[in-house]
């Protein structure tokens, strides 16, 4: 039995945007039942644009873009939907195929740099076998590549660094390293999971700089997976916001951080600081808890949370999942109306 | 890594001299002349002082044992007995030579049992450490859970006598383990000491498989492996050059033990198998109140176990640069 399955009626790669998640479903087999970390999740990157992923922890950001890699075990992990990358569909991809990718075409960057980078083995050669592993390049070469990246990172003194190991450097450099990893074979994709929550607040905006800048010179798409929204506002182009493994609102951050139009991402906003501000401010978190994705609650997965499903009509927000409209540009999961929600917010931003 | 050997070897030649000194005084204290044996049956009490004398048994034990340590390094006369060259571990009188030739006779014998056996078990046990781990619960990982847990709790006397039993003298499959130079012959040698090791490796092998097994599992699921597989590292490269490497450290350490233990459990392991290493020969030396020779088979023991402490060390260092720091 294959715990991989692929849905069959395959849509096809939409043309304009190279990579695009269609009614992603994930779960996990565990003692205590089925989790289901990501459950229809549909969302699309556009080339050389940053998407901003926000949403609080265990909505299934990280498990989404483990997904796209491939990196989940296939005993553990039901997977069905389609991910589609450059003209390929990965959730039914060969093992050859998506290693080929990994690292070479898209590439991620990890929270912890010190856990994510191995204790044994100098940077140098941490990156240099990556180069080596999807380019054929010589050891020589390699290591040759692996000092170009980290210059290009900003590492002072990398003829001599290359040969250091990870604790060696201190947590932003070791970000530093972690990316010029991610970038060495010039990926199309990188997928930065929570690159900045580990370090501190002013290395925090260094590393967000940095990645911007070498998304300038390279053309790169980046998944930029966060919980905080001064991340997004700072760093990304689009933005989607995730609930119980199903996309709350999609939209770019003019829009979703501007004019928001589902209660979470309200939620979300209601402490987190206006567009363009510091990125230092945490979230706070939105009232009631994170819904079990053991059995999530029927209707929308947001509703015992929601101060506003009285507005919808009776039982509705509790029976029937809504889904993201319109289905293209500025959209959200809710019942409410678009002239509700536009009153709704512009009260609450009185209120503030 | 030079100073940290230097530092280490250092110390090592320390407690090398403190047991030295330890065991020099407590083979002191054990009833039983040493002269008397030397002068041989018939002892006239004259001869008896001379031998004495001849032994430096008439000094102070002090002296006497700073004649024994210089005698490593620089050899020493024994009058009437002749020279005895460096290194000089004593004066044998049950063979009327010194100590150090019969050492170096024998200990290519109990090197050759115990280092071969530990590499045996070594890659056996890891290996299947390996196998366990990547097939969680599966099958294969609980045959090994289970036969690792047999071979655990049985223990050399008990296997070893049967496998002697049964294979070498009932049924003939194997010869009596012998033991034939390396040098000479190295298919002999290994075919020799083959039912030793291989008796010695069910018995060990079950640490390794079980803590190579319990330590992958968790090297697996470490950040720095996943980063591995996300870069697009084949399986192979990912559990034989991240995820293994990972598991060494606390493998060195039982690694270290095991041998050591090894070495000090020579005796049963030689007696059981008849061969003719440093165990048998300590066992001859208590029976024949060869107290030189017997001081020389303990000294080297405890040599071999700090010997090995440092080399598991170095391996530490070796393994993970995180421990050159320090
Ligand atoms: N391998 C796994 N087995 C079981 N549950 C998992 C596994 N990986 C993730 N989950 C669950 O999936 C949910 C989503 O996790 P994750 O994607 O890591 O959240 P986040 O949005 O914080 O990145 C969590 O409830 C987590 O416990
Ligand atoms: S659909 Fe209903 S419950 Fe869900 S967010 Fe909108 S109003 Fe709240
Ligand atoms: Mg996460």
């Amino acid at each position: 039995m294959t715990a991989v399955t692929i849905t069959e009626t395959g849509r096809g790669r939409r043309s304009d945007s190279f990579l695009s998640v269609q009614d992603l479903h994930v779960s996990f087999q565990t003692e205590d039942g089925v989790v289901k970390a990501v459950d229809g999740l549909s969302f699309e990157v556009e080339k050389g644009t940053t998407l901003g992923i926000v949403g609080e922890s265990g909505s299934g950001k990280s498990v989404t873009n483990l997904t796209i890699l491939g990196l989940h075990s296939s005993e553990q992990a039901e997977i069905r939907g389609e991910i589609w990358f450059e003209d390929q569909e990965l959730v039914g991809a060969s093992r050859g195929t998506l290693e080929r990718l990994r690292g070479n075409r898209i590439a991620m960057i990890f929270q912890d740099p010190l856990t994510a980078l191995s204790p044994f083995h100098t940077v140098g050669r941490q990156i240099g076998e990556v180069y080596r592993k999807h380019k054929g390049a010589s050891k020589r070469e390699a290591r040759d590549r692996a000092v170009e990246m980290l210059e290009r990172v900003g590492i002072p003194n990398a003829r001599v660094r290359v040969d250091d190991y990870p604790h060696h450097f201190s947590g932003g450099m070791r970000q530093r390293v972690m990316i010029a990893m991610a970038l060495v074979c010039d990926p199309a994709l990188v997928i930065a999971d929570e690159p900045t929550t580990a370090l501190d607040v002013t290395v925090q905006a260094q590393i967000l700089d940095l990645l911007k800048d070498l998304q300038d010179q390279m053309g790169t798409s980046i998944i930029l997976i966060t919980h905080d929204l001064g991340v997004v506002a700072q760093a990304a182009h689009n933005v989607l916001v995730m609930y119980a493994g199903r996309a709350a609102e999609r939209g770019t951050v003019r829009e979703v951080l501007g004019t928001p139009r589902h209660p979470y991402t309200w939620g979300l906003l209601s402490s987190a600081p206006r567009l363009g501000s510091s990125v230092d401010v945490p979230l706070k978190p939105v009232r009631g808890t994170p819904p079990s994705l053991l059995t999530p609650p029927p209707g929308c997965r947001f509703h015992p949370r929601c101060d506003y499903r009285n507005q919808v009509g009776p039982d509705l927000c509790s029976t029937e999942l809504p889904e993201l409209s319109p289905e293209r540009g500025h959209g959200d999961a809710c019942y409410l109306t678009l002239t509700q929600k536009q009153e709704i917010f512009t009260q609450l931003m009185e209120g503030r | 890594m030079l100073r940290f050997l230097t530092r280490r070897g250092l110390s090592a030649a320390f407690i090398l001299l403190i047991v030295s000194a330890v065991t020099f005084f407590l083979f002191f204290a054990v009833p039983g002349d040493p002269a008397r044996l030397a002068c041989g049956k018939v002892c006239p009490p004259e001869t008896l002082v001379q031998a004495r004398h001849n032994l430096g048994l008439d000094q102070p034990i002090f002296v006497q044992f700073v004649e024994w340590v210089s005698g490593i390094f620089v050899g020493r006369e024994y009058e009437g007995l002749g020279h005895c060259p460096a290194p000089c571990l004593g004066y044998s009188f049950v063979n009327q030579e010194p100590v150090f030739g019969t050492i170096v006779d024998r200990l290519p014998v109990t090197l050759s049992l115990t280092v071969g056996a530990a590499v045996v078990f070594l890659l056996f046990g890891v290996g299947t450490g390996i196998i366990a781990a990547l097939n969680q619960g599966k099958p294969l990982d609980k045959i090994a859970s289970v036969s690792s847990l047999i071979g655990a709790s049985v223990q050399i006397y008990f296997i070893g006598t049967l496998a002697m039993y049964f294979l070498v003298f009932q049924w003939q499959v194997i010869e009596r383990p012998r033991y034939v130079p390396l040098t000479e012959d190295p298919i002999g040698w290994a075919y020799g000491l083959l039912l030793p090791w291989i008796v010695l490796a069910i018995i060990f092998t079950a640490n390794y498989t079980r803590m190579t097994r319990s330590t992958m599992v968790e090297q697996l699921s470490e950040d720095y492996v996943r980063t591995a597989r996300a870069k697009g590292m084949s399986a192979r490269t990912v559990v034989l050059r991240f995820a293994l490497r990972g598991t060494l450290t606390p493998i060195a350490t039982i690694f270290g033990i095991d041998l050591a233990s090894l070495i000090g459990g020579a005796i049963i392991t030689e007696t059981t198998f008849s061969l003719q290493g440093i165990g048998r020969l300590s066992i001859q030396s208590v029976n024949n109140d060869d107290l030189p020779m017997l001081m020389a088979t303990v000294l080297l023991a405890a040599a071999a176990i700090v010997v090995f402490n440092v080399i598991v060390d170095a391996l530490y260092a070796v393994i993970d640069p995180r421990v050159r720091l320090s």
